[in-house]
């Protein structure tokens, strides 16, 4: 029941990000669409938070490193409750709370303004050592894409993250195999990502990014090391639940016309259906 | 010659007494707290001290981390790495969100001396002042410095405090008021006025005596808030004395006399001479020695009242 329930939420978060990216009419869909279980087991599975009080000091935290996906943090953050579902429509338009990237200024829920590729995670950190210091116990979460170990500035805080012993700190890394100019592997290869952690000094664990048990059992498995950060390598498919999207680095930052955009939400309604 | 005290020496006390009266307050350094003289507060307040290791991009980005979750982060490296190699983590991570860390760099300019260029900040003031959500903070000497600390950890929102390395005549005692967004008038001048921050402002107050021996009156603001900028004793003085001097240890594009020129071009058009490193890179030498080379002495700055005083004559 709990995991047919959270299954969909996800199909909810994905039919959302096509319907805002409809309206937008720009914007990344396939990073987005390949993060719904995550954040939903998130946001609707783990996380202490209060979409009542956004900003309450004690809340778990969650940092977008891959700022690119914002549809899929803001349809979720509608889910939950931080602000009505009709927003959604206003993503990227002038004036709207809705950035391209996310803005922590603009937009409740967002713990963090991210966008640019590889500054995610030292935010992640700096959260996590100031939860340290005050003796909180919340818990700071974070997903980076797999584009994204191309940034230096990661294994900076992948080093630090670790000297300091961040066990509050919980890492997703969403490893679809894609990036804008194609397979990660061809762009700029980053394997081996499993021992590239462990060799940081991460505890790292390796999941089906679409499987809601496996996601929960993670994290659960998280909450319990102690001494340093935890990375959940998270494999997903790039577009997932569209299938003319799935594995096709085309849909990285390209939105659906309108006879797609149908198809898109006639599969995922149909993928509705028959779940539970 | 008056004491002498490096800014980033009184920045160090500074941050020590505020470290006592505020738990908030944390400090991060990237291996340089010896130089940087955070080291004094890393002793004190061990828990509240970070070392972030060589590694500038991450030190701002946990910064913007910390400041997020309440703390008072004073983020502090070289000038050059901290506006250089961290530019866009200060611009994306620190001042788009506005958040609440205070980038405390040192060694800036060429009297950093014989490191050389590689490590001589000429262009921060310019990057750090572009950036919207950003104050930029020159102190002129130790007292100012602690005034500037205090008020920079007062203030909600993201603070650049530009120090140097090299020993500096203490110019103001407790009696003295720093305030972000005010210029100081140090002293009253009819002919001229020289507008500077830093290291010049002492150069400034000297070149200004001696003119004053041969006749001529000049008078001389700290300009220590770079940004936001008192336009409005800026351009009273300007009008007052129909000829602007501005002296900075950096380009003179992009910092202290580009942001008077861009004020006195609007509100109030009158002669100005910059004087300032012109526009290239320093290089490796005795402090002093590179401060003649480059034209950053109290002579030059005596040359260029001359020069702007005949600017004026020329117009009338």
């Amino acid at each position: 029941m709990r995991i047919s329930e959270l299954n969909l939420r996800a199909n909810t978060i994905r039919q959302d990000i096509i319907r805002m990216l409809i309206a937008a009419k720009s914007g990344h869909p396939g990073g987005s669409l390949s993060a719904a279980e995550i954040l939903t087991s998130l946001y609707f599975g783990e996380m202490r938070v209060n979409p009542l009080e956004p900003q309450w000091p004690d809340r778990d935290r969650f940092v977008l490193c891959k700022g690119h996906a914002a549809p899929v943090l803001y349809a979720a953050l509608a889910e939950k409750g931080y602000f009505p579902k009709e927003e959604l429509l206003g993503l990227r338009q002038t004036g709207r709370m809705l950035q391209g990237h996310p803005d922590m200024k603009k937009t409740p829920g967002v713990d963090m303004s991210t966008g640019s590729l590889g500054q995610g995670l030292s935010a992640a950190n700096g959260m996590a050592l100031a939860g340290k210091l005050d003796g909180k116990d919340y818990r700071v979460y974070a997903l980076l894409g797999d584009g994204e170990m191309g940034e230096g500035q990661v294994w900076e805080a992948a080093m630090a993250a670790a000297h300091y012993k961040l066990d509050n700190l919980a890492a997703f890394l969403d490893l679809n195999g894609l990036q804008i100019d194609g397979p990660t592997d061809v762009v700029m290869s980053s394997t081996p990502l499993f021992a590239k952690w462990q060799a940081f000094g991460w505890h790292v664990l390796q999941v089906d990014g679409h499987n809601i048990e496996e996601l929960a059992a993670a994290l659960a498995e998280a909450k319990t090391v102690k001494g340093k950060p935890t990375m959940i390598i998270a494999r997903t498919i790039k577009g997932k639940g569209v299938s003319f999207m799935e594995n096709d680095a085309g849909w990285h930052g390209t939105v659906c016309n309108a006879e797609q955009s149908e198809q898109a939400l006639k599969e995922l309604q149909e993928e509705a259906a028959n779940i539970g | 010659m008056a004491e002498k005290e490096a800014t980033r020496n009184a920045y160090g006390k500074a941050l020590v007494s505020l470290g006592a009266e505020n738990p908030d307050i944390v400090v991060l350094d990237a291996d340089l707290s010896k130089s940087t003289k955070t080291v004094d507060f890393a002793k004190k307040y061990p828990q509240r001290f970070f070392n972030m290791g060589v590694a500038e991009q991450n030190l701002m980005g946990t910064a913007a981390g910390l400041a997020a979750a309440g703390k008072i982060p004073f983020a502090s490296t070289f000038a050059i790495f901290a506006t250089g190699r961290a530019f866009e983590q200060i611009r994306n991570s620190i001042a788009y969100p506005q958040l609440n860390v205070k980038i405390a760099a040192t060694h800036a300019g060429i009297t950093v001396g014989e490191d050389g260029g590689s490590h001589q900040a000429v262009e921060d003031i310019a990057v750090m002042r572009a950036v919207p959500n950003m104050t930029v903070l020159v102190p002129a000497d130790g007292e100012e410095t602690r005034q500037v600390i205090r008020a920079a950890a007062s203030y909600q929102g993201p603070v650049y405090i530009r120090m140097g390395r090299l020993d500096v005549p203490l110019l103001f005692d407790g009696n003295y008021r720093f305030e972000i967004g005010k210029a100081n008038i140090l002293r009253e001048g009819t002919d001229a006025a020289i507008m500077a921050n830093g290291i010049m402002v002492a150069m400034a107050l000297e070149a200004a005596e001696e003119l004053a021996q041969a006749g001529i009156s000049v008078g001389v603001v700290n300009v220590a808030s770079v940004k936001p900028l008192d336009i409005e004793t800026i351009v009273r003085t300007a009008q007052q004395t129909k000829a602007v001097v501005s002296a900075e240890e950096h380009n003179i594009m992009g910092g202290l006399g580009g942001a008077l020129a861009e004020v006195l071009a609007e509100n109030a058009p009158v002669p100005m001479v910059r004087v300032g490193i012109k526009d290239t890179f320093g290089e490796s030498g005795r402090p002093q020695e590179l401060l003649e080379k480059y034209g950053l002495t109290r002579d030059a700055l005596i040359a260029a009242v001359h020069e702007v005083i005949a600017k004026k004559k020329n117009q009338d």
